[in-house]
């Protein structure tokens, strides 16, 4: 770009003092070399470099058309976004959209001034999911591959430094990745960047929530963070951006509306003498130990990335969500043990929110001016997005999470009543044994008949009393919740929240997860997301103990319903047993 | 004119493959991730000293020998028995000292390690007003454990000599230095590698100075050829000769207190060497030297504590000049001490010390 603008401006030089017919010849003589020159030089531009200019004009202009300008509702504060779906769902920092409060505006490079309102937040990752309203062929930006990103990687950040962009067009800044998995201590009390992105492209204050872009302009990473010290609040070549597959994992956790939380493992770990990275310090109520992991065994691989330091262990761990199962690897005297490990929350019920609420701009070094959301009055269609809720950011989105599932889920609860009993015939095999198996679950009764048990349990009152049959973790009270999922459905089980989706251990593909607590237990549903099915339950009795879980598999049209008949039940580290399915009734309740 | 025109078009014509190789090779969007993943092994973190507020205890450094040799910033992190360098990939080793600079402000450290990716000095390159860089440096110490250093990338702004700002930039060193247009020297980067973009050594990133006058910081680098001998010097010379051979030639050893110098009690292990008082009209006043100055160097070996500077002086025979370097509030100071014991002083009474 600049050789052709440099050889632009000389040709016009060349070409008055043709016209002046110059005296002296040497002149003439120089400026005619001068235009030779340059005409060879603007010819013989070599075609990769123009198709370099080309394709990075192009992948700004593409990445420039995604970048929002954020502002509160009344166009004060602000820092950067990027819209991620043509529906306009767009990402920002948390430190960016919690001052700003949850009605926002959102300024594109079309000039044009967007309605948003918050959905979702990650307070200890720095994210902030919000939608724009007004269109539905929103320019989103193309997500990349941030594992795939090298330290010395061209890259470029896209936002609105210093708040600089009157008419919400965007300041581009260009820049190498300086490093990447870097590990950065929470500042305060929450945010914690892992696995985090490294450049010297310039981020300055009002760059906080913005993209930042590979060099083909796929949004790789969104900026939150700098190293500044005692250089002031400017860019010293030092900036960090959360890896946009953090934020991948995180998603549709930030699409339930809920302010999501971060996984712990329930165990600490340090380097030993030998460099090894090892279990230090372990909670006895957690699924890591009920799994068999102690202290001093080596952690040598975690949710598929080999563990090669602690630092490489907090960067795995720190962007994945809560509840997330994942597969770990220790070494304990030569062994390696493969396992999965289910992940809780970094906080416990209810204690981030309260975090949030009690914190306070002098606790909050990132947010030095914060000031309270404003309380002015949400425009209309914010308003009718918006539905406050405990421990969530926008319940409005968690509805609308459940609705789709209830939807999808609707086929396969068709033509089955409210109430009534169910009988269930077929084959149950355990430990290679087969033998006939009967169950009758009853609206306030279940009943077995397995080759080794035979026995009932009571739904009538508290649910984790019954761990019936012995081994199961409560298979006769899962199965109760499985069919009053079939017989209510989504909406009237009661109770039942949308968390996001979570990987399955057999192939890693997502499933939607539905949590409730009904008669004193607590039950997850999984679904599959490309049909709508029911493919897994969890029935945890209590907590800090090993759930019931099924598996649901072999669907069959039968009689008109839809139904799995094949049911494989675990409990802990033990397969209980599969029930293959001959025969199921399902009797209204009009029948006795 | 036109046969002009033709010939000059013939000299385009030579030119224009040559342009556009040239072209080829610097606009290419292409990543430098692989000539960094040939430096990255070659840097070092260290860790040291320090650790208030404004001082930071890591630094970097560059492997210049396979050997362990590393060369860094001579620094307060370097102040500690304790330094410790990290490799790329996590490996890390007790680093010592092998000799210091204090003109250039420059160590040369040593690591028990073999068979090392390194920069050997005598290949590094010079760079052009223009070039561009990139810049290897352990800043803000956010490369942790196995973390690989950061990478920046600049372009050389002016090669100049720093003296042309004495007196504004706290520093010793007064030689060229390639001013980078990147943010480079930050905290922890004191030591750090220049390389162009081809990934050749072109200089070792300076220590953070700031003007005085203005309070703007210099992004700057010692090119290779300012220290190269220097660092070779520190390298080759000074063999660890044990005490007990030198000794035996050592007829009569340089004793300071019979040249009118006092140091300060030896309370500590590694107590270190200021002077306390100073004889008047003794040959250590002529040379100029004055209560609380800390010695640093004599004939050029480094002394550390009390111990070390009187362990230096008893190899040294008496009778000649000791260049002796001393640092004096913020500045260093260049001494030379006659050592010839004057007849008068051996009579000088104690108490009239001072």
């Amino acid at each position: 770009m600049n050789a052709s603008r440099i050889s632009l401006s000389v040709f016009q030089v060349g070409g008055d003092t043709d016209r002046q017919r110059m005296k002296n010849p040497l002149q003439v003589l120089f400026f005619c070399f001068a235009l030779c020159a340059v005409t060879e030089i603007a010819a013989e531009v070599p075609p990769a470099v123009l198709e370099a200019e080309d394709a990075r004009i192009e992948a700004v202009r593409k990445a420039s058309a995604s970048t929002l300008a954020v502002f509160g509702p009344e166009g004060g504060g602000g820092g950067s976004g990027v819209v991620i779906s043509p529906d306009g769902y767009a990402l920002t920092n948390f430190h960016v959209s919690q001052p700003l409060g949850n009605a926002l505006k959102c300024g594109m490079n079309d000039g044009v001034l967007y309605d948003a309102v918050i959905v979702g937040i990650d307070p200890t990752g720095d994210v902030a999911l919000i939608k724009l309203f007004g269109r539905d062929d929103f320019p989103a930006a193309e997500l990349g591959d941030s594992d795939q990103v090298r330290t010395g990687d061209w890259a470029f950040v896209i936002g609105n430094p210093f708040l600089l962009a009157t008419d919400f067009k965007p300041t581009v800044s260009y820049g190498l990745i300086s490093g990447v998995h870097r590990y950065q201590y929470p500042a305060g009390t929450l945010l914690e960047y892992a696995d985090c992105l490294q450049t010297d492209a310039a981020i300055n204050p009002g760059n906080s929530g913005g993209p930042l872009f590979d060099a083909t302009g796929a949004l790789i990473g969104i900026n939150g963070r700098g190293s500044f010290e005692k250089r002031g609040r400017v860019n010293v070549g030092v900036g960090y951006a959360i890896s946009i597959n953090q934020i991948k994992k995180f998603l549709s956790y930030l699409r339930s509306g809920r302010i999501a939380d971060h996984a712990t493992l329930g165990a600490l770990v340090s380097s030993d003498a030998d460099g090894r990275v090892v279990v230090s310090d372990i909670l006895e109520s957690s699924d890591a130990y009920r799994r068999g992991l102690r202290i001093d065994d080596e952690v040598v691989q975690f949710a598929g990335r080999p563990v090669r330091s602690v630092n490489n262990f907090k960067n795995i761990l720190g962007t994945l969500p809560r509840l997330w199962q994942v597969p770990l690897e220790y070494r304990r005297n030569g062994e390696t043990t493969p396992v999965r490990v289910r992940l809780a929350g970094v906080h416990g019920a209810g204690e981030l929110a309260e975090r949030l609420k009690n914190r306070s701009a002098k606790k909050d070094r990132r947010q030095p001016h914060a000031t309270p959301p404003p309380k002015g009055k949400m425009p209309p269609i914010v308003k009718a997005h918006f539905e406050a809720k405990e421990g969530y950011a926008n319940y409005y989105f968690n509805r609308l999470e459940q609705d789709r599932i209830a939807e999808a889920f609707a086929p396969y609860r068709e033509d089955l009543s409210d109430t009534g009993s169910w009988q269930l015939e077929g084959d149950f095999v355990a430990e290679g044994q087969r033998g006939p198996f009967r169950i009758e679950l009853g609206d306030r009764l279940g009943v077995a008949n397995l080759p080794n048990y035979q026995g009932r349990a009571d739904f009538g009152g508290s649910l984790f009393e019954h761990l019936d049959p012995p081994g199961s973790g409560g298979l006769l009270v899962a199965l109760h919740l499985w069919q009053r999922l079939l017989q209510r459905g989504v909406a009237e089980f009661g109770g039942l929240q949308y968390v996001g989706q979570v990987p399955s251990a057999e192939t890693g593909t997502r499933m939607d997860l539905l949590q409730g607590f009904y008669g004193g237990v607590e039950v997850r549903f999984f679904f599959d997301p490309s049909d709508g099915r029911l493919v897994r339950m969890e029935m945890f009795a209590e907590e800090d103990v090993d759930p019931c879980e099924i598996r649901f598999d072999d669907y069959r049209r039968v009689a008109g319903h839809f139904l799995p008949y094949q049911i494989e039940v675990r409990h802990g580290d033990q397969e209980y047993g599969i029930l293959q399915i001959a025969q199921m009734a399902t009797t209204g309740a009009a029948q006795p | 004119m036109k046969l002009s025109v033709q010939k000059i078009r013939r000299i385009g014509f030579w030119f224009a493959p040559l342009l556009l190789l040239a072209c080829a090779l610097h606009a290419d969007a292409g990543s430098f991730a692989e000539k960094v993943n040939q430096v990255q092994p070659k840097m070092v973190k260290l860790y040291g000293a320090g650790g208030l507020r404004g001082l930071e205890a890591y630094q970097t450094g560059i492997l210049i020998s396979p050997d362990g040799h590393v060369l860094t910033a001579w620094s307060y992190v370097l102040d500690t028995e304790g330094i410790r360098a990290t490799l790329h990939d996590g490996r890390s080793y007790d680093a010592e000292v092998v000799g210091v600079d204090p003109w250039l402000e420059i160590a040369v450290l040593k690591i028990p390690a073999n068979d090392l990716a390194c920069f050997p000095l005598e290949r590094a390159v010079s760079g052009r007003v223009g070039e561009r860089v990139l810049a290897f440096s352990n800043l803000f110490g956010v490369a942790t454990g196995s973390e690989p250093v950061s990478v920046q990338r600049g372009v050389i702004s002016a090669v100049t000599n720093l003296a042309a700002r004495r007196g504004v930039f706290q520093t010793e060193y007064e030689g060229p230095v390639y001013v980078l247009d990147a943010m480079t020297n930050n905290p922890g980067a004191a030591g750090g590698g220049l390389t162009n973009i081809d990934g050749n050594l072109l200089g070792l990133l300076g220590k953070e100075l700031k003007n005085r006058q203005d309070n703007t910081w210099l992004n700057f680098a010692l090119p290779v050829e300012a220290i190269h001998e220097s660092v070779a010097a520190m390298i080759a010379g000074r063999p660890q000769v044990p005490p007990q051979n030198r000794s035996l030639s050592v007829r009569e050893p340089v004793d300071l207190t019979k040249l009118g110098l006092s140091l300060v009690p030896n309370v500590v292990d590694a107590t270190p060497p200021f002077i306390d008082a100073v004889v008047p009209g003794s040959p250590a006043a002529a040379a100029g030297f004055v209560p609380d100055d800390l010695v640093l160097f004599v004939d050029d070996v480094l002394v550390q504590s009390i111990v070390d500077l009187q362990r230096v002086c008893s190899r040294i025979e008496g009778g000649g000049t000791l260049r002796v370097l001393v640092r004096r509030g913020e500045g260093l100071e260049k001494l030379e001490l006659e050592t010839e014991i004057p007849e008068t002083d051996l009579d000088a009474p104690e108490g009239t010390l001072r």
